[in-house]
């Protein structure tokens, strides 16, 4: 039996590489020919943070995003294992204090330890926090890497689904699902995408900030992805003036230099989030909806493939399942 | 109960709805308030909201549309009449902001749209300052409510002015009055209803703690004591000590 999984973004990928990996049989239907800018995968920043995540998601967050670095490793090889460094301007000290106090798996840094961690940044911080075992990849790396092994495994991507209905489909589809998902809501996320050699960081780098909150997140060869906003809006499409400005002030906030930099691309897209931000398995006869995965598609993907495989192959009802139907 | 515009509200206690880690704990926290009036915005949803502000809608509470974000009275008129469109209603939380740093409210052009909205039968809840002029203003032009800050917007630093906020509610003793912005604590908003003030409106506070459900119910319970010891007519604080139980009879000159 074939398991047919509509949907090549994030979601769709995990799982057929989990169940792929698992000795199944799978075939993948996107009317799209291959990862790209259709996918809100595609705009994501690719952090494996779930420390940080954790201090403002619920807990199922960082128990499940733990596992995801290693899930990664194991099927992309190209994740970046040098944690979060998190920080703000003296002016929202307190701001760092509550970050601390939220969260877990992070030791405070003074000046010099930024400066030995992130030496274009020393001189400019005295006080942050460091997360060591957080890491990072490139969503745009990782997507085309999951989709080039599976095909070399022999697994076949469709743009249009094949003759017959297959036994078993799983339904990835993320916001487009929200024909058969009634409560999935969009909520949109911006970026951009800067060339600015003069910076270098080795990870991710979250400011801390009343209003904006921003996060650098490093690609190498000197290009950097900035991020992101949470509106709730399923509006998606080009960013706005205003995310524009926030985003590059707190960056030209983080290094005047970025305030040099060439702005290479900018995006918008909105994901799909149930009512508590958490990932949903749902049952329906011949069709498993796997959905939800809000802002943490990298970080929480391969436990809801690990779940949904559990789950076919053993029935149980998996901690993300809440609903059976026939 | 708080009477605005004619409609009495169960509770004295007004939420707004922003920067809930989920919908999900925005509902239970809404639920542990107990609050009678929902505060929403539509500024940055540029129309893709939907989905959001019918959860809003669901809540259970009255909704009353901000104009948050607004900095021109252009913009806050256009907002207010997409509000009245949305939600079905002539209430709109009046904001212009006149500072970006403080969030301060501009007082001249909030009088200006607060004229032009009332003229257009909008019932204008006008975020201001305590400043008496301006708020004997903002009731020529027609508003029944008024809503002095305590502190900047997401401050959390309580009532910076305490005696302005008592010389207010002096002042206009028959205007319902609400603190809007700059609660913190529980204790911030039971002072406001100690001063005799009708309603406090925050966010923040319970959005941003740890667990923002307990919070909002700290702030149900705040709210309702302060009403309840303004009502029970507090004692004057004296600088003589005097004890509460009769002292004759006991050697106390020993």
């Amino acid at each position: 039996m074939t398991i047919r999984i509509l949907g090549a973004g994030v979601m769709g990928l995990a799982i057929a590489t989990e169940l792929s990996a698992r000795g199944h049989a799978v075939e993948l239907v996107d009317p799209q020919p291959a990862p790209g800018p259709h996918a809100c995968s595609w705009w994501a920043g690719g952090m494996l943070a779930p420390y940080c995540e954790r201090e403002s998601a619920e807990e199922p967050v960082e128990r499940h995003g733990l596992a995801a670095i290693d899930w990664w490793h194991r099927h992309t090889g190209c994740v970046s294992h040098t944690g979060t460094l998190v920080l703000t301007l003296s002016r929202d000290r307190g701001e760092l204090t509550r970050f601390a106090r939220r969260s877990r798996g992070h030791q405070a840094v003074d000046g010099a330890a930024i400066a030995a961690l992130e030496p274009d940044l020393g001189g400019r911080f005295t006080a942050g926090l460091f997360y060591p075992d957080e890491a990072h990849l490139s969503p745009r790396t990782a997507l085309s890497e999951l989709r080039r092994r599976l095909a070399a495994r022999g697994v076949a991507f469709h743009l249009t689904p094949p003759a017959p209905t297959p036994e078993l489909s799983i339904d990835a589809r993320g916001l487009a699902a929200r024909d058969a998902l009634p409560d999935l809501r969009g909520v949109r996320g911006e970026m951009l995408v800067l060339r600015c050699p003069e910076v270098s960081l080795s990870r991710p780098v979250r400011l801390l900030h009343p209003r904006i909150p921003l996060y650098v997140v490093p690609r190498g060869d000197g290009i950097f992805m900035l991020g992101a906003t949470m509106i709730e809006s399923d509006r998606r499409g080009v960013v706005t003036a205003r995310s524009l400005l926030e985003l590059l002030s707190a960056a030209y906030a983080l290094h005047p230099a970025f305030g040099e930099a060439e702005v290479l691309e900018t995006g918008a897209d909105a994901r799909p989030a149930f009512p508590d931000n958490l990932p949903r398995l749902r049952r329906r006869g011949a069709t498993l909806f796997a959905n939800g995965l809000y802002r943490h598609g990298f970080l929480l993907s391969p436990a809801v493939a690990t779940m949904a495989a559990d789950h076919l192959e053993t029935g149980i009802l998996p901690e993300f399942m809440d609903e059976v139907s026939q | 109960m708080p009477v605005f515009y004619g409609t009495e509200v169960e509770s004295a206690l007004l939420l707004g709805t922003a920067q809930y880690p989920s919908p999900a704990i925005l509902a239970e926290a809404f639920r542990a308030s107990r609050a009678g009036i929902a505060t929403v915005s539509l500024r940055r949803e540029q129309g893709g909201g939907q989905d959001f502000w019918a959860l809003v809608a669901g809540l259970g509470a009255r909704l009353l549309p901000n104009t948050a974000g607004c900095h021109t009275v252009k913009e806050a008129v256009t907002t207010a009449h997409m509000a009245r469109e949305l939600f079905d209603t002539r209430w709109i939380k009046l904001e212009v902001i006149g500072h970006t740093d403080t969030l301060q409210p501009d007082v001249f052009a909030l009088l200006e749209a607060a004229r032009i909205l009332t003229d257009e039968g909008f019932e204008v809840f006008p975020y201001c300052t305590e400043d008496l002029t301006v708020c004997g203003r903002l009731l020529d032009a027609g508003c029944a409510v008024l809503m002095p800050w305590g502190a900047p917007i997401g401050s959390g630093r309580g009532l910076n002015n305490l005696w302005g906020l008592r010389a207010l509610r002096a002042h206009f003793p028959e205007v319902p009055l609400v603190v809007d912005a700059g609660i913190g604590l529980p204790s911030h908003a039971a002072q406001a209803m100690e001063l005799g003030f009708d309603a406090v409106l925050l966010n923040t506070a319970v959005a941003k703690a740890g667990d923002p459900v307990a919070m909002a119910r700290a702030m149900a319970l705040a709210v309702e004591a302060g009403r309840a010891a303004c009502r029970a007519d507090p004692m004057e604080p004296r600088d003589m000590a005097a004890p509460s139980t009769p002292v004759i009879g006991k050697a106390f000159l020993a």
